[in-house]
């Protein structure tokens, strides 16, 4: 996507591009000049930090965190994982949001127009930080899939989004986790557009036993490598 | 190593978890520095506003200090900014609540950092602002840019009886298309 010699922090044999004509919007919103190479300096080795003061004890748990009179309705699931630099250690503090559907494929965002129930006690938004460790932990119910008007008969496989914010400015992510066995991904033009099979292949979640809690909950692992400037590495006088 | 993962599109529908009440409002009362709006359009190849952006921005406080432990004068950063803000592009297009920074070294003048997420774009944009009052051609990055394009990275000063404002639109595509960054 950028000059050969730049060795940037996005791998683009990874990474989707700007422009995927078959995801019909991105055909007016693609940038269409490459992108300029950037050495990074003190502003994208540092970022905002949080801690456990911006977190709320219910904020990870998406059945109780909007409940008003009882549960939401679904299938009860935890989703757990890592956050790993591409050195395979564990990143702590990383600020991690997610957002989804209902039950019924339907979102609280008031442009969502798809005809299937709200759930009263559903948002279905959640934040958490990750451990010293990396490990995070959410409590959610299965999202549905729902339409969308991108081709005739389109539908997004069910998915939670996510967002991370790392140790600094160039350590970001915003993706989508989706579920194992989903015929929709198939057909899914947002999917697709990961140049790799094996790379997107690593935003299916696995099914894990043993996060699965007996008579209560299934569980999902899902694992994320997040590139970013390694924060222990800094040049004095920036640049 | 391990492989990164890939990037998906914030989609249409993030508003109700990513932007909250005051998430474009970096400053309090004691915060130092001169008061500024920072506000502008994201705009794709039509022309055409796009209402459903999310514009992220992280910049230094009034010294040009990060709050943040890589800077060496992180101990000194201004404990009322903590220099991270979050704007939906509903409506008007963006608008931040902030401060001037000031130049981090060795740059002379200063500027901002620029994310932008967008339905249809499966990977968010890096960007920069800097301010048409400020001789940017002393910054070692903006004098290795583009003489004609990198005027896309300026954001223009209007001060306003309400305050100053600095005024920036973001052209995803097309004529005036902003410089995004690989980082
Ligand atoms: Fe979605």
């Amino acid at each position: 996507m950028s000059e050969a010699g730049h060795k940037g922090v996005l791998d683009w044999s990874i990474q989707p591009p700007y422009l995927h004509a078959p995801y019909v919007a991105t055909v007016r919103r693609a940038p269409h000049h490459p992108l300029v190479p950037l050495a990074a300096s003190l502003m994208e080795r540092t970022g905002p930090v949080y801690g456990e003061g911006d977190i709320g004890p219910l904020d990870h748990d998406l059945t109780k965190n909007a409940a008003k009179n009882g549960e939401p309705l679904g299938e009860r699931i935890i989703v757990t994982g890592q956050v790993l630099d591409e050195n395979g250690r564990g990143v702590p503090g990383v600020l991690i949001e997610i957002w989804q559907a209902n039950a019924a494929g339907r979102y609280v965002h008031k442009n969502d127009q798809h005809d299937a129930p709200l759930d009263p006690n559903f948002v279905g938004a959640g934040r958490t930080l990750t451990d010293e460790k990396g490990f995070y932990r959410f409590i959610s119910i299965k999202p549905g899939a729902y339409p969308w008007k991108n081709h005739f008969n389109a539908w997004r496989p069910a998915h939670i989004h996510f967002s991370l914010i790392g140790r600094n400015f160039s350590e970001r992510l915003v993706t989508q986790m989706y579920f194992p066995g989903d015929p929709l991904l198939e057909y899914d033009p947002i999917y697709q557009g990961i140049p790799n099979t094996k790379a997107r292949s690593r935003l299916i979640s696995r099914f894990d036993l043993e996060t699965t809690q007996p008579e209560w909950a299934l569980g999902y692992r899902f694992d994320i490598v997040l590139a970013g400037y390694d924060q222990t590495y800094f040049e004095p006088g920036g640049h | 190593m391990r492989a990164q993962y890939p990037s998906q599109t914030v989609g249409p529908f993030f508003a109700f978890a990513l932007v909250r009440e005051g998430g474009n409002i970096l400053v309090d009362e004691q915060t130092l520095g001169e008061r500024i709006t920072l506000k502008g359009r994201v705009l794709d190849g039509d022309g055409e506003p796009v209402d459903d952006a999310l514009v992220e921005i992280w910049q230094a406080d009034a010294h040009g200090r990060f709050r943040h432990p890589a800077d060496p004068q992180y101990a000194q950063a201004d404990p009322h900014f903590k220099g991270f803000g979050r704007s939906g592009t509903t409506g008007e297009g963006f608008c931040f609540q902030t401060i001037k920074p000031g130049p981090v070294p060795p740059s002379p003048v200063p500027c901002i950092a620029v994310r932008v997420f967008a339905r249809g774009m499966l990977i968010h944009a890096v960007t920069r602002v800097y301010f048409s009052d400020h001789d940017n051609t002393q910054d070692p990055v903006f004098a290795g840019l583009d003489p004609v394009r990198r005027q896309t990275l300026v954001a223009q000063r209007c001060e306003l009886p309400s305050g100053v404002v600095y005024r920036w639109d973001i052209r995803l595509q097309g004529e005036g298309e902003t410089i995004f960054f690989d980082l």
